[in-house]
């Protein structure tokens, strides 16, 4: 294929003049308060595997929703349907649902006073993302792949090389006063090797690169080898016996475990008890060498703003830098304007809104400040433990704190990868793994919007052979 | 071009011809466009969904939202690439711009349609009345009040409650360049029971669901809203007296129904044709081996009346069957999709699906489950000197390259001397795909499908599956607790 077909006009509709219209439509049928969101997004991927191009994608779709109240009564309707018939539908769908829920005396749009958005550029979007012609794109993907399967004679298949590309566009309005909008531009580059051994068994994993405009991606190639080399060093993994030793998180999955945490202090499971940290607020909770930030401000090193990055959050609250844990003490539990009140507390502005349903908590860029070590250094000072590069599974329980996780890594003997290990799992209580963290590395790097350097946890069980 | 079935049409084909202003010519034209560049297949897929939650949470009705979509997917087939294009705008101009962004996957002369549309006789296995926007809200409102009032009555211990109603109403519309054309309007419902529990200092959860491809009248018995909240209840209350699951390789026995999520993640994905067409799985080339102790069998069975996982057609239009993946302990089969089928040349089990209109569809599972045996499920674990017996579980995942799985058990006591002893806290189990059922040594003859709560996901893409076995024992298994 030479090139992608040109883009039909999608400009036809304004999306604020849309919200705003129905924050009106929806107050003049009776609603006391409303909001409305909109969404409109430009989606391309191709995936070339072997060589060959194997799936190519293209489109764009538009939403819009709506959450009413009646006094203390609220519901929320969403559609893809933007003609004034389905606007009508959207809103008295709205009006009748809400007739039938029950009066919260916690629900209701935030204080007109809190409304709020970043007046500085935060640098979200990129138009190049889509300015490759439809042959370029295809290359990324061919070129990662291709830097993969040439790295070593072992890697024999693959499931292939990507390159995508998006942008999107949010907008939010009510009838408190609130107004604003931004779009947004991500792309990527991903390679997913696989490997066989002398005996035949087949290991496959990967790596990416992603940025909000093309000039951040790191280099296909550079893809494409890290990919082959986190497969290659997957063979031989073999399964080690039950027992208690350090672990090393490699920060691709270190990043899970701060997510847990996020989760575990959000607002609605602490009101509801239904977290191992409510009550714990101002207590000590982890080590003291933890910190961790939730930032909706940031920019990256490149000037960027953060993938977690945004001017408002989700209720129109302006965005800001909350600290989740200071020097191991619980500083702030994470909360919507929902939350805030059940607790009696502010919302911290992490509301995050969908099309559908009602306001969720959501993070940033959520992060661990970063320690002096080196990832050397810190496996070096394992005699005998494992370092953990993928984990596997859902056994991540935040109301008892009771983790168990499927993993794979290597085993670490006096300092030193000796051999891949499979099919074993770590476990342990995240109330005590968080006091049990006894190194934190220097090499904290945001690939997403939740990231944490290297992270070594005494006192987890492995389970084995 | 002939008509698609003469005699009265069901209503969900008209249903797009109607509201949308689809005509048969509208469909002829962008599958023409679509295969304007030389692809060699195309087909259209238009879904319509209207879906509606209810929640009540502390005794009161808080939340209620219902949503509207629909769209229509266009891909194209050329060789192996697949070119896709979706529009949320079914007007005839943004259909055949989707059409011709599609089309550009192949590079050649355009290719002909088959003159006209052949309607293959669908099942018809969703017993409920298709109600659409007017639903009777008051009846589902009565379904959570009552699940909130039972979940509350039934311990002290119980401090939170949270009860929630799911339903959508699923409209597909297929039109394929080969001249396969196919509707179905998909029914889906689900009840669900969240209670929290607190004694002390212990805090724990507890959950269950239920649901299916069928109507209100299915919540009575096993799926009444007293049933799920005492279920719930009981899980909670039972893990605030547990014990720390142990750690390690053990004898493992699985109770019936969802604990079939092993066969699912340890051969299910394995046996997508995908996959294996690939050489990425970790089951490739295994056809014909043994894979599982000779008690083992196990299918995928799409035809099941008022179940989660079942479906008339797939989202390509194919009839769904009952597929057998492994026969007394032989690889038999692998599920495959049009695509897969094409390149492979193995029968189209009729497994191609897909989230939305938004996805390319690939092989599925639908409803997968183990063949009941001949042992007495008291007498398998009679036979287990020390072990663990799990009754219920949270999520899997499997590693399709190297064969790895894990499930998550959320109910699970330790097994001494044959007897049910403490409860354990929550556990991952870990196997190996291809060997995990080799170690399979008993199976019991109390077969029983889920209650119909399994969301898949692969590649991004979720779609409602079931699950079911009858209770096993496995010889060996590893047990990722913290215990001795």
């Amino acid at each position: 294929m030479a090139q992608t077909a040109s883009a039909p006009d999608l400009t036809g509709i304004d999306l604020e003049s849309l919200t705003a219209d129905v924050v009106k439509l929806a107050m003049k049928a009776g609603a006391s308060d409303a909001e409305a969101v909109a969404r409109e997004g430009d989606e391309f991927s191709v995936n070339v595997r072997m060589g060959e191009v194997e799936t190519l994608k293209e489109s764009g779709s538009r939403a819009l929703g709506l959450r009413l109240f009646l006094g203390r009564r609220s519901a929320s309707t969403s559609t893809s349907d933007l003609t004034p018939e389905g606007i009508r539908l959207l809103v008295d769908g709205a009006l009748a649902l809400a007739k039938v829920t029950e009066e919260d005396d916690f629900t209701g749009l935030p204080d007109a006073s809190e409304f709020g958005s970043i007046d500085s550029d935060l640098h979200l979007y990129y138009e190049d993302v889509y300015s490759l012609a439809g042959p370029a794109r295809i290359d990324l993907a061919r070129r990662a792949e291709a830097a993969a399967l040439e790295t070593d004679p072992r890697i024999t298949n693959s499931d292939g090389g990507s390159f995508d590309a998006a942008t999107g566009r949010k907008v939010l309005a009510n009838s408190r006063g609130f107004a604003g909008g931004y779009r947004s531009s991500y792309a990527g580059v991903s390679a997913a090797p696989i490997a066989v051994d002398a005996n035949g068994h087949k290991q496959r994993d990967g790596w990416w690169t992603g940025a909000r405009r093309l000039l951040d991606l790191e280099s296909p190639e550079s893809i494409g080898k890290e990919a082959a080399r986190r497969t290659l060093r997957r063979l031989g993994a073999r399964r080690v016996p039950t027992q208690s030793v350090p672990i090393v998180f490699a920060p691709e999955v270190a990043r899970s475990l701060i997510g847990s945490i996020f989760e575990a202090a959000s607002g609605d499971a602490i009101w509801r008890s239904a977290s191992f940290l409510a009550g714990k607020l101002g207590e000590q909770i982890a080590a003291s060498t933890l910190t961790i930030i939730d930032d909706h401000t940031m920019l990256l090193p490149s000037g960027v703003g953060g993938f977690g990055t945004s001017p408002f959050d989700g209720e129109g609250l302006p965005s800001r830098r909350t600290v989740v844990v200071e020097n191991g003490v619980l500083r702030n539990y994470m909360l919507n304007t929902y939350t805030a009140r059940k607790l009696g507390m502010k919302s911290t502005h992490n509301g995050s809104r969908g099309l559908a349903g009602t306001p969720g908590i959501g993070c940033g860029n959520l992060y661990l400040q970063p320690g002096q070590l080196t990832p050397d250094d810190i496996i070096g000072g394992v005699s005998a433990g494992l370092y953990v590069t993928s984990l596997m599974g859902f056994g991540v329980n935040v109301v008892t704190g009771d983790y168990s996780q499927g993993a794979t890594g290597q085993w670490i003997e006096n300092g030193q990868f000796t051999h891949a290990v499979e099919e074993v799992t770590v476990a342990g209580n995240l109330a005590e793994m968080l006091n049990n963290v006894t190194a934190i590395g220097n090499d904290l790097v945001f690939r997403g919007s939740v990231a944490s350097p290297t992270l070594r946890i005494d006192g987890m069980t492995i389970a084995g052979a | 071009m002939a008509t698609p079935a003469a005699s009265p049409q069901p209503s969900h084909k008209r249903y797009f011809f109607e509201k949308f202003g689809i005509t048969e010519r509208i469909l002829e034209r962008c599958l023409g466009e679509a295969l304007s560049a030389g692809g060699d297949y195309a087909d259209l897929y238009f879904e319509s969904v209207i879906s509606t939650a209810l929640g009540v949470d502390e005794q009161i009705v808080k939340s209620a939202s219902q949503g509207t979509s629909a769209g229509c997917g266009i891909r194209v087939l050329s060789g192996e690439r697949t070119g896709y294009a979706y529009t949320d705008n079914l007007s005839p101009e943004r259909l055949l711009h989707a059409a011709r962004t599609a089309a550009l996957i192949a590079s050649g002369p355009a290719k002909q349609l088959v003159q006209g549309f052949t309607e293959a006789a669908a099942a018809d296995l969703y017993p409920v009345p298709l109600g659409g926007f007017d639903l009777d809200l008051a009846a589902r409102l009565e379904l959570i009040l009552r699940a909130d009032r039972a979940a509350r009555a039934a311990d002290a211990r119980i401090v939170q409650v949270r009860a929630s109603y799911s339903e959508e109403l699923r409209r597909i519309l297929i039109a394929a360049s080969d001249g396969a054309f196919a509707s179905d309007t998909q029914p889906l419902c689900r009840l669900n029971v969240f209670v929290i529990a607190k004694a002390g200092a212990i805090t724990t959860k507890g959950s269950t669901g239920a649901g299916g491809r069928a109507g209100l009248d299915q919540f009575v018995g096993s799926k009444s809203p007293e049933h799920l909240a005492s279920e719930a209840v009981r899980g909670a209350i039972l893990q605030l007296g547990a014990v720390a699951a142990p750690a390690g390789e053990m004898q493992v026995v699985l109770g019936p129904g969802w604990p079939g999520i092993l066969l699912h993640e340890a051969v299910g994905h394995g046996l997508e044709a995908d996959f294996n067409r690939k050489k990425t799985s970790a089951f490739a080339g295994l056809i014909g081996q043994q894979v599982a102790n000779s008690k083992v069998t196990v299918v995928d069975n799409g035809t099941m009346a008022g179940r989660r996982g079942s479906l008339n057609v797939d989202d390509e239009g194919s009839p769904t069957q009952e597929t057998v993946l492994i026969e007394n302990g032989i690889l038999k089969g692998y599920l495959t999709d049009k695509l897969s089928s094409r390149l492979t040349g193995a029968a189209n089990t009729g497994s191609g699906r897909r989230e939305s209109y938004h996805c390319i569809p690939m092989p599925r599972m639908t409803n997968t489950y183990m063949l009941a045996g001949e042992d007495s499920p008291e007498d398998i674990l009679k036979s287990v000197k020390r072990g663990l017996y799990a009754v219920n579980f949270g999520g899997g995942q499997v590693d399709i390259t190297n064969g790895k799985f894990v499930f998550s058990a959320s109910e699970a006591y330790l097994i001494e001397d044959g007897k049910i002893t403490a409860p354990v806290r929550d556990a991952t189990l870990i196997g190996n795909g291809p060997e995990a059922l080799k170690y399979v040594s008993m199976v019991g003859h109390d077969l029983k499908l889920d209650e119909g709560i399994g969301t898949c996901g692969k590649d991004g893409q979720s779609v409602p599956v079931g699950v079911g076995m009858p209770t096993i024992k496995l010889d060996k298994m590893t047990v990722g607790g913290t215990g001795r």
